[in-house]
């Protein structure tokens, strides 16, 4: 249990410094991806024009949050899965031994 | 550390591509190997998959006032080494470029280095550094995620210092003007990456310690050593 505290409270003082943050003037949350985009367009001056283009752009924030959660959903449903099912495996490990004694 | 699509000039895009794909395919040839002959990781293989899915999509606030997301490598860097990881990371990218607009198929080279490649090398290196020395294994896993994740970030700084030089101060000096972009705003997440994966680890000490050590991850003493701490 110890560990789940820690990490509990680690996330605990992120929470705390977003707010803290947050509280101190604005702020854009903006990606870092994209900031770094601007700044090479502040290194060039300007004049590097990106010589491509996404395939496909979501059309609307709200789909790509949806594409987001699908992609974080997945990947959720097989760690619990796996994990799950080695709980299953360990406990009917440990119930065979017993038996046997 | 997506490089946007287009974001790169075509020669570094080539020369990222030329570095990484190598690796990438050996990756894919060690993974397709590991499965044949030992069906039994396939799920821990899953779950570390899983695990940069889930961790890479999500976006969270930075002490800097933007936003930036962990990577995830750091269980599968520990657990497989940078060879096979390079393949997952590879497979989540290409979903980001083509489903969500992140990153992009034209820098898909250079994410993949920083993101597949060169951030689980560190965390490799780390996790077997910190081992040698003895150090608790909880705490290696903590410190291989943690700086898997941050030096991502110093080599996509570096990745666009190359291709972006400023005029006066050369790439170093864009070098910095990256980094100010990045570094200091990953430190959080990576702490925070670092922690959760550690947690990650103690669930796999309890649950299937063996392939820890068959994968030779951890040795049996410090596996039981472990387990008596937490019993």
């Amino acid at each position: 249990m110890k560990m789940e505290l820690i990490v509990a409270a680690i996330l605990v003082v992120f929470i705390g410094a977003f707010a803290y943050v947050s509280s101190t003037g604005n702020h854009e949350w903006s990606g870092a991806d994209v900031q770094a985009g601007n700044t090479i367009d502040k290194l060039t001056g300007g004049t590097y024009q990106p010589w491509a283009n996404s395939i496909w752009t979501p059309p609307s924030g709200e789909i790509e949050s949806l594409l987001f959660a699908l992609q974080a959903a997945f990947g959720s449903l097989i760690i619990g899965y796996f994990l799950g099912y080695y709980r299953g495996l360990a406990k009917a490990r440990d119930a065979a031994t017993s038996e046997e004694q | 550390m997506h490089i946007m699509e287009g974001f790169l000039p075509l020669q570094w895009c080539v020369f990222w591509f030329a570095l990484s794909l190598p690796v990438v395919a050996y990756g894919a040839y060690k993974m397709s190997k590991m499965m044949k002959a030992n069906r039994e990781i396939l799920p821990l293989l899953a779950v570390s998959g899983a695990f940069i899915f889930v961790l890479s999509s999500l976006k969270m606030p930075s002490v800097t006032g933007s936003c930036s997301h962990p990577t995830g490598t750091g269980m599968g860097a520990v657990l497989f080494g940078p060879w096979m990881t390079s393949v997952m990371s590879m497979i989540v990218l290409i979903y980001q470029a083509i489903f969500i607009a992140h990153g992009g198929l034209t820098t898909l080279g250079a994410n993949t280095f920083s993101m597949g490649i060169a951030g689980p090398i560190v965390g490799y290196l780390v996790y077997k550094g910190s081992m040698k020395y003895g150090i608790n294994m909880y705490i290696a896993v903590f410190l291989a995620a943690l700086l898997a994740d941050w030096s991502t970030y110093i080599v996509t700084s570096i990745q666009l210092a190359l291709a972006f030089p400023a005029a006066s101060g050369g790439v170093l000096a864009s070098f910095e003007a990256f980094l100010a972009v990045f570094a200091i705003t990953q430190i959080p997440l990576a702490i925070v990456e670092g922690a959760v994966t550690a947690l990650m680890f103690k669930y796999i000490v309890q649950l299937r310690s063996d392939v820890l050590v068959k994968l030779d991850v951890a040795s049996p003493s410090i596996i039981n050593k472990l387990k008596e701490m937490s019993a």
